[in-house]
């Protein structure tokens, strides 16, 4: 084996290999590397977002309007609840860089309740999460969709919402949901909306202050409301059907997209937020066996707070675009 | 491992006596400016409405806000401070990069077809 070179002659050298210049371990590195590749991911979902907003501009729904519940609280409270998320899961990012720091100090009690109360604030957000879905695909007000597959929403005289089931008149010739055993047994339609556009056309005739509002923001930066005759006038021709809550196919709320890109961005996200409080569980246990303990160092959990750290990063800007601007 | 954390914020104008203080006063910092978003958001000053480079001026403030929360967060919670100078660089430098011209050409080819629909040679209100 003489003829193996087993010395260059360069070791110690600038270029002698086995040097570290940017000081951090392999892991750490490549936590990098896919939390840069991560955010170029959720930037390219953020800037299709933009796009589709631009090319809408005149019309995307106001997000005031949109996100204004709170759990277990009734009336109007606009950004309230989203920003109540936000700063969980800051607090938790603020619980997971302690026990970063913890562990740097190998102090194993303290790296435990830190990490558990990660945990804790990762399952509040991912719970919050869930119920703005909920709320968001139940609706509130419901509207009319249009043939375009634009939004008309209603309004009383004061410019308040005004909810479909307040206003709607039975009509006449109703349908009826086609199941597989009322005719071809492959053919079947999803279920329908509690209205039909003649009831709420009925309901517009018999309510002399309703008024229909449209996508399209004025100058002022609010919804247009159409007169009188307007408004019976567009929901007699142009109704098509009832829309209540969100779906991927329709939403109350305005533009399909607008639906489209919340469950898809907001999804991403929340899935993200799932999985670090999986990962974050197995860290945690790791922790309570003593496994870095033995090791030596707390390097783990450090890199998962990386991870962490970066879902938070990405709802900051998920909360500006979504809720703010 | 380097356990020498640089311990001030906004160039030396704060300075932390712990690496655990320095946590608390970002959280604080983020807190504050969290604050701020939420509060121009629900009130929405009419003085903030004008417009500034195509778009208003209430939304410049709020990118830029998120701009500073996320400094914060990358630097302070992630560490980045702490690491070399040329580990910060490759990942901020590409990924800042990267999303500048992403952003730029969606949003510059959204406004196009935005100019497409209201100039009215498509119609998508029927």
């Amino acid at each position: 084996m003489d003829t193996t070179v087993a010395n260059t002659g360069t070791e110690g050298k600038t270029w002698g290999g086995g040097n570290k210049p940017l000081k951090a371990s392999y892991g750490k590195m490549m936590m990098w590397f896919f939390i840069v590749s991560d955010a170029l991911t959720f930037s390219g979902f953020l800037a299709a977002y933009g796009f589709s907003r631009f090319k809408f501009i005149g019309s995307w729904p106001i997000a005031d309007e949109v996100f204004t519940h709170v759990p277990f609280f009734h009336g109007n409270y606009p950004m309230i609840y989203v920003a109540f998320m936000t700063f969980i899961l800051i607090m938790s990012s603020v619980t997971m860089v302690l026990a970063v720091d913890a562990g740097h100090h190998m102090k194993k009690n303290k790296v435990t309740w830190y990490m558990f109360l990660t945990i804790i604030g990762g399952l509040i957000f991912v719970g919050s999460q869930a119920w703005e879905w909920a709320t968001f695909i139940k609706g509130d007000y419901g509207a009319i969709q249009t043939k375009g597959g634009n939004i008309l929403q209603l309004v009383n005289a004061d410019g308040k919402r005004v909810a479909i089931s307040e206003i709607a008149l039975n009509a006449e010739g109703e349908r009826v949901q086609h199941e597989r055993n009322s005719g071809l047994w492959f053919v079947d339609e999803g279920t329908l909306p509690s209205y039909t556009v003649d009831e709420v056309y009925n309901g517009l005739v018999a309510n002399p202050d309703v008024l229909v509002r449209t996508q399209i923001i004025n100058e002022e930066g609010e919804k247009t409301v159409l007169s009188r005759e307007e408004s019976l006038m567009r929901v007699k021709d142009d109704g098509k059907i009832v829309v209540e809550g969100a779906n991927l196919i329709a939403n109350e709320y305005g533009t399909s997209l607008f639906a489209d890109f919340f469950f898809f961005i907001t999804g991403f996200h929340g899935f993200h937020v799932f999985s670090g409080v999986v990962i974050n569980i197995i860290i945690f246990f790791n922790v309570i066996l003593g496994t870095y303990e033995r090791r030596g160092s707390y390097e783990m959990v450090e890199k998962v707070g990386l991870y962490w750290h970066f879902v938070d990063l990405v709802w900051v800007f998920v909360f500006t675009f979504f809720y703010l601007v | 491992m380097a356990h020498a954390h640089k311990l001030e914020i906004l160039r030396g104008l704060i300075k932390f006596k712990s690496n655990t203080q320095k946590i608390w006063g970002v959280l604080i910092l983020l807190s504050i400016v969290t604050a701020v978003e939420v509060v121009l958001g629900i009130y929405k000053p009419e003085a903030l409405m004008t417009k500034v480079i195509g778009m208003k001026l209430l939304n410049w403030i709020f990118i830029i806000l998120t701009i500073v929360k996320a400094y914060y967060i990358t630097w302070d919670f992630m560490h980045m401070r702490d690491e070399t100078k040329f580990l910060r660089r490759m990942v901020v430098w590409t990924g800042v990069f990267l999303i500048c011209y992403l952003v730029f050409i969606l949003l510059q080819e959204g406004g196009y077809i935005e100019g497409i629909y209201s100039s009215g040679f498509i119609k998508r209100d029927f």
